[in-house]
């Protein structure tokens, strides 16, 4: 972490350093979806309780990972940013946002698909799904408080106040069906057992889950690089950057 | 070797709407959000190349 923090923390550095790993990463991006997807559709058994439309796990576990995995980087970012004034690691902060909300959303909409058939309902305000409904208004919430303020570093640091206030909702989302009753079932994975689920549908949502890692690093990385050339726009590594190459990439 | 045929593939045992609803959405989501975000670059590089020319 702390060679990230300090080697790469010149924008400078950062942009050439994520312009040789994207195409590493959307490879493996590419690579790994297309194992997952293969597994999960024709490897993997239908599941004898909930026919083939359990098959929403292979997206729906992910993505839902992600979207509180990420809101917990993009709040570190941002307080590390704050409290360092360290600009790379706020550009990054607002980098991670959107990827977030993105997840999110396909949490939500995956669950909703996935409980019509085997709840019956599409939407019910248990703990977990409205803990869940509270993260992405917390990722909006951020991008909304972060665009609207025009001085650039008191808008990185409303974003930070705002992203760690909220962070106390990625625990609650977690062990929310452990404190509560709620529809949504528990954990299927747990550090302290052995999952309880076969092991081709197992490794379809593991190589799920990595390629939407590799997806995440590359998109954001993507849109750090986009932020970090608006914001370093007349600084002379960039100059350079644009006089040398041109146009391309 | 689970579908016998590409119509039991896309019936997914009459979940077919809510599996590839999922996945369409999923999917329409991954697609376009690189393509946003490499416009945003390509658009940032314009501007500091118009900051230079100016």
């Amino acid at each position: 972490m702390s060679f990230r923090l300090f080697t790469f923390a010149a924008p400078v550095r950062f942009h050439a350093l994520t312009g040789v790993l994207l195409p590493w990463l959307w490879a493996a991006t590419l690579l790994l979806s297309a194992a997952g997807l293969y597994i999960g559709f024709f490897v993997a058994p239908t599941d004898a309780t909930q026919g083939d439309a359990y098959r929403i796990i292979f997206i729906h576990v992910p993505a839902a990972w992600m979207s509180m995995l990420l809101y917990l980087v993009m709040a570190f970012w941002a307080v590390i940013g704050w409290a360092f004034k360290a600009r790379l690691a706020s550009m990054v902060a607002r980098a991670v946002a959107p990827t977030g909300a993105m997840f999110t959303v396909v949490a939500l909409w995956t669950g909703a698909l996935w409980g019509q058939p085997t709840w019956g309902t599409w939407w019910v305000w248990d703990a977990r799904l409205t803990s869940e409904l509270i993260l992405l208004f917390l990722y909006l919430g951020y991008m909304a408080l972060v665009a609207a303020i025009d001085d650039t570093r008191r808008a990185d640091q409303a974003g930070a106040l705002l992203a760690a206030v909220g962070a106390v909702n990625v625990p609650i989302i977690y062990f929310s069906v452990r404190w509560w009753n709620t529809l949504h079932q528990g954990a299927t994975i747990k550090a302290t057992a052995a999952p309880s689920m076969a092991s081709t549908m197992l490794c379809a949502m593991l190589l799920m889950t990595l390629a939407f890692w590799a997806y995440a690093f590359a998109v954001v990385f993507m849109r750090s690089r986009a932020i970090v050339l608006e914001r370093e726009r007349s600084a002379d590594w960039v100059q350079a950057l644009v006089k040398t190459t041109g146009d391309a990439a | 070797m689970n579908w016998g045929s590409p119509e039991a593939f896309f019936h997914m045992g009459g979940y077919g709407l809510f599996v590839w609803g999922s996945y369409a959405l999923t999917a329409a989501l991954m697609l376009v959000e690189p393509v946003l975000a490499a416009s945003r670059y390509r658009s940032a590089r314009r501007a500091a190349q118009e900051a230079q020319e100016n």
